[in-house]
């Protein structure tokens, strides 16, 4: 990065500089030459200059004006038109610079723009490219969203500035100077006048505007400060409630926005006062030209038409100077911001872009021992985590580290995943230093999971693969209108300094997993999923998500004889009363009456929760049968009951989520709603409160809630009603519903509904877990239990992976780890959010599953269990930062040391 | 089919229930689960961790014990009849096994629900612990009682 941010801009845009630059100077000709002008149409056709005899004509066309350097420049000797024929003429001329002047400052604008963009594009993957080769401690002082408003908003202003940068400038000095050179030409006093107080201007304002940006930088300051806090506050939000320190933090946050509001005011303050004072000298100025040159025309000494040029002219002035002014504003500001990231991004031992490197051809396996050489390691405040250890583990070995609770294993194994870089002494790989190999070695030679499980938004699936995502693989190609479009993204991606590797691509890496394609991948994924103990968890999230057609066709076609499969299923375990299904024409009182209602999952939202009964289509089949009256009184009765069941509880308690009629925060509402409509006939409610009322009779299941509301000719209107819904169904709403058919797979419903297909009975004593294990049991014998686990892997995990539980994370990051089949597998106890009997289970689990198929991988296993480093090659115990024990597990416990104490 | 209203009459007639407000016991009704079982299905089984108490709603359930020569029949349990209420109260697990007679209907009152429902409404919970401190009388006076007889 250049420190400045000129020289950074030249450095890359010289070339369009340069051409702006010219292009700019050339639309200076058409801006003089329509200065020129309103002189000519007030002298000449107006007030009858040359024009005095009747009949007179006069030479059209002779454009001549003077230059100070050029001379006298003749571009068209001209033709004779009368007076009427010149003032047309000459106006259709002022048209014409008029259009061209335009044209001009599009082309100009346009250009600025784009060069400001690709310049803006280049800083912010500067800035990311430079984060992802920060050196790891740096992390501990930097706060995530502080970084992300430097490249997302602190930068922002750069690109409006880059285009301006030299342009800006040149174009409006050019304007300016023209504009003065115009007046003087006309007249050199009124020239010297405004000549004079442009000078004040230029001198004064930038002055004052010295202190705005000064309060400009430390509103700047408070800001970016304040979107760290609050980013603290979202991430520690656990922390606050425990310790009942949200006032603190209350406190905290007003008088950061106190200070904001001070610099803000401050602001303002001093910017209208800026303001004033310029917008004074810019109306000074004409008043002079009123006065003296009213004056110089009342005695002959100027005439009225160069009067009112120089009063055109003069127009064009304040407009450049205040835009020159603003630029110079913009400049500071800006130089300031850039230094700021600059400071922010400039960091010793940043990350050599050579480590980086993408490389495509297959890695070859480290062949070499990994060791610590007398490595000694510390934490951000400088204490000592490791002193000096040295220690070799060979390819192949199965090594415990036992640490107490200061002992440094954990910061060694961060050190082994190049997450601590060693103070001193180094981490070798072979012959090498881990720190100078590259990446694409260590990242896929290598494999690493702790405790901080780290999952991005996306895919269950995208998360598990994450480590396998090297570089692109296949080269896609495009075609028609997408060909154009990538190779217009190529071409802006170059000229932005960005990289054109392809996102569309292939990343994946089958081959390091063990499988050939994406086909046979699963069958690798099931291992390390079943060794995690994690399968169940994710067949459960494939229950209950939706399917995709295309991907999940198997699962699809097959539903009918699944649902089938579970019907006989039932019936032989005598449980056919479990599951209710959907019958076409019968009512099916395990699912609420809205589900009866439409007997279908609603694909859009137009048939969706609230909007059923709103929809105009659907009351109209309501209101034929009268039902509309009926689930009204029926909504009327579920709001009451609600109401006396719930309105003491407070919003948050947990029986909230018994109630599917309403939301805590509905409650409120349906009160004064209940108050309202008190006794009041059904003709004379508003349609919008009938809705809202209606609505809650949806949701009602008898079994369930006993309300008593239910009856067998209620039934049967619903039936009925169901029935002519689908009769008439308009067109627009056809694809808003997907009916249920026995025959086929709902695309809008989740898997286990598919497979249900009907509910399951309310009274049913743990009902929905014996289903659940029905239903595995059935997937598995029709081979469909990798389907929907594959429908599981679809699941998006949310923020940082917020969706799963923190158990479910590190069990993840595990598979992950292994699914690289790395030669050095390094796991920092990588399962502590789990019981220790789970994390017994799955250690062993993992160590036969890395061994699987005959590959013998080293695996470093920091311990949460002692008692596990039984199952380990060789045991390595630290304490206090020192390798205090190193052999195997049987020499160890002869010898009475730390680990035998630990086991004990 | 019995509704929620018959369930709360069914549960004031419970003496441990009795004097809680019909509000209350509307509520706890509308959280409890109804179930029903065929004859010969088992509600728990004894050693069980206990997480429900059950109201008897209709149908009949015997309560056996494990003996060494099998399980043997203790008690039957009739409609308004409340089992299993120690479990939702303290951690213990369960002392018998409960079949169902015959079909029987019963309301479920789970653990997790039923305390929530004492910290949330106090005096629901002193109507409990009076009910309770009634029995505790009756059976400390029952062993008194016992006792003399011996002497």
């Amino acid at each position: 990065m250049i420190e400045s941010l000129v020289r950074y801009i030249w450095t890359h845009t010289w070339r369009q500089q340069l051409w702006i630059l010219t292009i700019v100077a050339l639309s200076m000709i058409p801006y003089f030459m329509s200065f020129d002008l309103p002189k000519l149409i007030v002298n000449g056709p107006i007030q009858g200059d040359g024009f005095e005899t009747p009949g007179a004509t006069q030479t059209f066309m002779d454009i001549s004006f003077n230059l100070p350097v050029v001379g006298n420049i003749q571009l068209f000797s001209g033709f004779q038109l009368d007076r009427e024929e010149t003032l047309f003429a000459l106006s259709m001329v002022f048209l014409l610079l008029v259009v061209i002047n335009g044209l001009f400052k599009f082309y100009i604008n346009t250009y600025k723009g784009r060069l400001g963009e690709r310049m803006l594009r280049r800083i912010r993957f500067e800035l990311v490219d430079r984060v992802l080769r920060f050196p790891p401690y740096q992390f501990k002082r930097v706060k995530s969203a502080e970084v992300a408003t430097m490249v997302k908003d602190e930068v922002e202003p750069l690109g409006g500035f880059i285009g301006d940068a030299f342009v800006q400038p040149a174009l409006l000095g050019g304007q300016a100077l023209t504009a003065l050179v115009f007046i003087i030409i006309q007249n050199y006093w009124l020239g010297l006048i405004a000549a004079v107080i442009v000078g004040i201007q230029l001198v004064l304002i930038p002055k004052m505007r010295k202190r705005l940006i000064r309060l400009g930088r430390e509103r700047q300051l408070t800001a970016r400060e304040l979107s760290g806090r609050v980013g603290e506050i979202v991430d520690g939000i656990g922390t606050i409630h425990i310790h009942d320190t949200s006032n603190y933090e209350r406190a905290d946050i007003a008088s950061r926005l106190g200070r904001i509001f001070k610099i803000r005011y401050d602001l303002y303050q001093w910017k209208f006062l800026v303001k004033f004072i310029n917008n004074f000298l810019a109306q000074v100025t004409p008043f002079l030209f009123y006065l003296i040159g009213g004056y110089l025309a009342l005695r002959g000494r100027l005439d009225v038409g160069q009067l009112v040029a120089v009063i055109a002219a003069y127009k064009d002035l304040p407009g450049p100077m205040k835009e020159l002014i603003d630029w110079d504003q913009a400049r500071q500001d800006v130089q300031v911001k850039y230094a700021q990231v600059y400071e922010q991004f400039a960091i010793d031992r940043l990350v050599d872009p050579k480590i980086q490197t993408m490389t495509v051809d297959p890695v070859g396996p480290l062949s070499g021992a990994l060791g610590a050489v007398n490595l000694s390691l510390i934490d951000d405040s400088g204490a000592l985590l490791l002193e000096r250890v040295s220690f070799q583990i060979k390819p192949g070995e199965t090594v415990a580290i036992i640490t107490t609770a200061n002992g440094g294993g954990e910061a060694l194994a961060e050190a082994f995943a190049r997450l601590n870089w060693p103070e001193s002494g180094k981490v070798v790989a072979g012959d090498a230093d881990l720190l100078e190999l590259p990446e694409s070695i260590t990242g896929r030679r290598m494999s690493y999971a702790s405790s901080d499980a780290y999952l991005s938004q996306g895919t269950l699936r995208d998360n598990l693969l994450y480590g396998l995502k090297h570089v692109p693989l296949t080269s896609v190609t495009y075609e028609g209108e997408k060909a154009k479009k990538h190779s217009w993204d190529l071409d802006e991606a170059k000229r932005s300094g960005n990289p054109d590797f392809d996102l569309n691509s292939d990343w994946v890496d089958y081959g390091a997993a063990g499988a050939t394609g994406p086909n046979d991948l699963f069958g690798v994924i099931r291992h390390m999923l079943d060794a995690v103990v994690l399968s169940r968890d994710i067949l459960d999230l494939g229950l209950r998500t939706t399917a995709d057609l295309q991907r999940h066709q198997q699962l699809v076609e097959r539903i009918v004889e699944l649902r089938n499969a579970l019907r006989v299923r039932l019936e032989k375990e005598k449980l056919t009363d479990l599951v209710v299904p959907f019958e076409p024409g019968a009512y099916n009182r395990e699912a609420t009456i809205g589900e009866n209602l439409l007997f279908g999952a609603a694909t859009g939202s137009a048939l969706a929760g609230k909007a059923l009964a709103a929809n105009p289509y659907f009351l109209s089949v309501l209101k034929a049968d009268g039902l509309d009256q009926v689930l009204y009184g029926m909504g009327l009765e579920i709001a009451e009951q609600a109401i006396e069941l719930f309105s003491d509880l407070p919003p948050d308690h947990p029986f909230f989520q018994q109630l599917a009629f309403m939301t805590a925060e509905e409650i409120p509402t349906y009160q004064s709603l209940l108050q309202k409509l008190k006794g009041k006939p059904y003709e004379s409610v508003a349609e919008a409160d009938r809705a809202q009322i209606i609505t809650l009779s949806f949701a009602y299941i008898e079994p369930r809630h006993r309300f008593g509301l239910l009856s067998d000719d209620l039934m049967a209107k619903i039936i009925a009603a169901r029935e002519s819904f689908y009769e008439n169904l308009p067109e627009d709403l056809q694809g808003a519903i997907e009916p249920y058919d026995p025959m086929r797979y709902t695309v809008a419903a989740n898997v286990m509904d598919n497979v249900l297909f009907g509910r399951i009975a309310n009274s049913h004593p743990e009902g929905p877990e014996r289903i659940r294990a029905i239903v595995y049991e059935i997937l598995d014998e029709l081979g469909l239990y990798d389907d929907v686990l594959d429908v599981g892997l679809g699941f998006n995990v949310g923020v940082g992976g917020r969706r799963l539980t923190g158990a479910q994370r590190q069990k993840l990051d595990v598979a992950r780890a292994l699914l690289k089949r790395a030669d050095f597998l390094i796991l920092n106890r990588p399962l502590s959010a789990l019981d220790q009997r789970l994390q017994d289970q799955i250690l062993r689990n993992v160590l036969e599953e890395a061994r699987r198929d005959g590959r013998a991988p080293a695996i470093i296993w920091v311990l949460t269990n002692p008692a596990m480093a039984k199952l380990f090659d060789r045991v390595i115990v630290f304490d206090a930062g020192e390798l205090v024990e190193d052999g195997t597990h049987e020499t160890l416990l002869a010898r009475n040391g730390i680990f035998k104490g630990l086991l004990s | 089919m019995m509704l929620l209203k018959d369930e709360v009459g069914m549960l004031r007639r419970v003496p441990l229930f009795s004097g809680v407000e019909p509000a209350k016991l509307k509520l706890l009704a509308f959280t409890s689960d109804r179930v029903s079982y065929s004859e010969g299905q088992i509600l728990f089984n004894q050693g069980d961790e206990g997480d429900a108490a059950y109201v008897i709603l209709s149908g009949t359930a015997d309560i056996l014990v494990d003996s060494d020569t099998g399980q043997i029949k203790v008690a039957e349990l009739e409609p308004n009849s409340i089992v299993g209420e120690i479990a939702i109260l303290c951690d213990v697990s369960r002392t018998a096994t409960v079949r169902a007679a015959e079909p029987l209907e019963a309301l479920r009152i789970r653990k997790d629900h039923f305390l929530r429902l004492l910290k949330e409404f106090p005096e629901m919970t002193i109507e409990i612990v009076r009910v309770l401190a009634d029995r505790l009388s009756h059976t400390t006076a029952e062993l008194a009682d016992a006792r003399n007889n011996k002497h």
